[in-house]
């Protein structure tokens, strides 16, 4: 049904290309570097289904991405769960608080910026829960103990991490390709572009917005989960405090939002300005941050499509009219 | 228990006059502008951080040097959505929102680059004079900030219904179209509301610096409290949100006296998704502006 440009190719190159580097160039800091980037895709690619697809901004993703994280760790502590049992129940927790989100939301008729609100107020009251009580770890947050092996989902260096968060990527990916080229994500589309006409004809655009929620908090909480095991370590501020709800909106956005590749795009491109920026005048903290917001603005300024509608642009030569039609299609 | 309930009450409602004038602003904006400021606590922080070395430097009370970080932050309002917000967003309301959002990060994130996390203070001589009211004692800095906030509601909606600036900004809230073709400047009126909005914000840093601190995060905090405070009041309703500012300052203090100081806010919060979820219109009668 669609053909892809030559914009999406070039895209699709410099990311796998992008992807093996830390192999070519092994350096600590690269490596670093790349698993953040990479986790962080996975959690950009989770926003863009509902966020993208389904045209709802959330605000608060990180009540998804935390609460895998939360549910991850806590059935490993406390009763002593295989991590990997851990995990797919902790991508299950993000769903349930997806859907459980979306439901009460969606049900009232909450969009635009009451629905980014709503979402941010979860995740504020889910931090300060997971900061208030002793199951949660509290203050002091949950530690896993440090027992490297395939059997117990631990890395014993960072090369192995990227390996791990890469093929989650890539699954992830494969999702949201599987969701944007079904029916299911059409109907997104559909209820992105007009609600009512979507529902005139005959598309239900609660149950549709309410699985896109559940899809994107599986993905988010598997994004959890990944931070956890590598890490091994989760806190309220980290899982549900307000920079992953930023972050997880702003690869989407400056990528590209509703496009496939736009989050990964956006988020390695983004990690990459913060890079450059700590190398250039020293790792202070907050710069990045400064530097990741004038992006964005600049990116709302002059590519609102983001940087895939940049390489959406792109043409073959000679085949415009199709070409056109079928990056419409897109 | 009464004893300890009154005190509650009158420090909640004196805290709830700061959230009330910072909702203000924050629902002036989004009453007219149909859009929620994301900066609004940004803004918030900037100003205490303005209020505070304008002590520190030049020796200057806040309460003296209210007028000027209010005509400063006003400026820096209007320039701010003339150029910046409207400019980088083409007007579109889902790009406007996310603008404001770029602009918190880049002005939280200067702050901490620039200030570093520290937690500062400034030392006022009054700042532990207490007043007797009944049978609680409230420190004299927050009974002049919760009638300084009053006066400030009083002066807004003394604006808005009865000067011509109000008149447009009312009839831009209304029909933005219609207003246009009256030869009303809509920009102008967009960006002369947001910068009353960010005026509010600073007076609210001014009254609150003498019994507050400055951190670069300072502001993630009230905003929350401010955007529940603009829904329980109603999107838009200047009235509704000095009600539900006093209200939830209430609230917040009788949590912390029975839940203990952490799960204080959980009652704000609370109180904000029960109203998203049930009364998005806000509890009392939502009307614009």
């Amino acid at each position: 049904m669609r053909r892809l440009g030559p914009g999406e190719g070039v895209v699709g190159i410099l990311l796998a290309l992008a992807a093996i580097s830390p192999f070519v160039l092994p350096s600590q800091a690269w490596i670093g570097f790349a698993v953040n980037a990479v986790l962080i895709s996975v959690l950009s690619i989770a926003w863009n289904v509902t966020g993208g697809f389904c045209g709802q901004m959330s605000f608060g993703h990180a009540a998804l991405y935390g609460t895998g994280a939360y549910a991850a760790a806590m059935l490993q502590l406390r009763l002593g769960l295989n991590p990997y049992l851990a995990g797919i129940v902790g991508i299950a927790a993000g769903a349930a608080m997806g859907g459980f989100i979306g439901a009460l939301a969606f049900r009232y008729g909450l969009r635009g910026s009451y629905f980014a609100l709503v979402t941010l107020a979860f995740a504020e009251v889910l931090r300060i829960l997971a900061s208030s009580f002793e199951i949660t770890g509290a203050g002091s947050g949950l530690t896993l103990p440090f027992r490297p092996g395939l059997a117990n989902l631990q890395f014993p260096d960072r090369y192995a991490a990227y390996v791990f968060v890469l093929i989650l990527c890539i699954l992830a990916l494969a999702v949201s390709a599987a969701v944007k080229g079904s029916r299911l994500g059409s109907n997104m589309v559909a209820v992105r572009e007009n609600e009512e006409a979507a529902g005139a004809i005959g598309i239900d655009a609660f149950r549709v917005k309410v699985v896109a929620m559940i899809i994107s908090g599986a993905i988010a909480g598997a994004a959890g989960v990944a931070y956890l095991q590598i890490q091994l370590f989760i806190d309220a501020p980290i899982a549900y405090g307000s920079l992953i709800s930023v972050e997880a909106l702003l690869g989407p956005i400056i990528g590209g939002a509703g496009t496939l590749l736009g989050p990964v795009v956006g988020t390695v491109v983004l990690h990459i300005v913060g890079e450059v920026v700590k190398t250039g005048v020293g790792g202070a903290p907050g710069l990045n941050l400064v530097f990741y917001g004038i992006v964005l603005l600049l990116i709302l300024r002059f590519l609102p499509n983001g940087l895939m509608g940049l390489a959406g642009n792109l043409r073959w030569p000679a085949r415009t009219a199709s070409a056109a039609r079928s990056a419409e299609a897109r | 228990m009464l004893g300890l309930v009154v005190p509650a009450v009158l420090s909640g409602l004196t805290t709830g006059a700061i959230y009330a004038l910072v909702a203000l602003g924050l629902t002036l904006i989004y009453g007219v502008l149909h859009i929620i400021n994301f900066a609004h606590g940004s803004l918030l922080m900037a100003a205490l951080y303005t209020a505070l070395f304008m002590n520190l430097r030049l020796g200057l009370d806040p309460y003296v040097a209210l007028p000027v970080v209010v005509a400063i932050f006003f400026c820096a309002g209007y320039l701010l959505q003339r150029y910046v917000i409207d400019t980088f967003s083409h007007g579109r309301d889902a790009n406007i929102l996310l603008a404001t959002l770029a602009l918190s990060i880049i002005i939280d994130n200067g702050a901490l680059y620039l200030f570093t996390s520290n937690t500062r203070t400034i030392d006022v001589p009054y700042a532990f004079e207490m007043v007797e009211i009944g049978p609680a004692f409230i420190p004299l800095p927050k009974l002049v900030a919760f009638l300084a906030a009053l006066v400030f509601a009083a002066l807004l909606w003394l604006l808005m219904r009865h000067t011509r600036l109000g008149a447009a900004i009312r009839a831009v809230a209304i029909e933005k179209r219609g207003a246009e073709l009256m030869g009303i400047d809509v920009k102008h009126t967009y960006a002369m509301c947001f910068g009353i909005g960010t005026a509010c914000v600073a007076a609210a840093a001014c009254l609150l610096l003498p019994t507050f601190y400055v951190t670069p995060q300072v502001g993630y905090a009230f905003v929350l409290v401010a955007f529940t405070t603009v829904v329980l009041g109603g999107m838009g309703s200047l009235g509704g949100a000095l009600v539900a500012g006093l209200f939830l300052g209430v609230v917040e203090a009788l949590c912390g006296l029975f839940l203990g100081e952490t799960l204080g806010q959980i009652g704000i919060f609370a109180a904000f998704i029960l109203t998203l979820l049930f009364r998005p219109a806000g509890l009392f009668a939502p009307r614009v502006a």
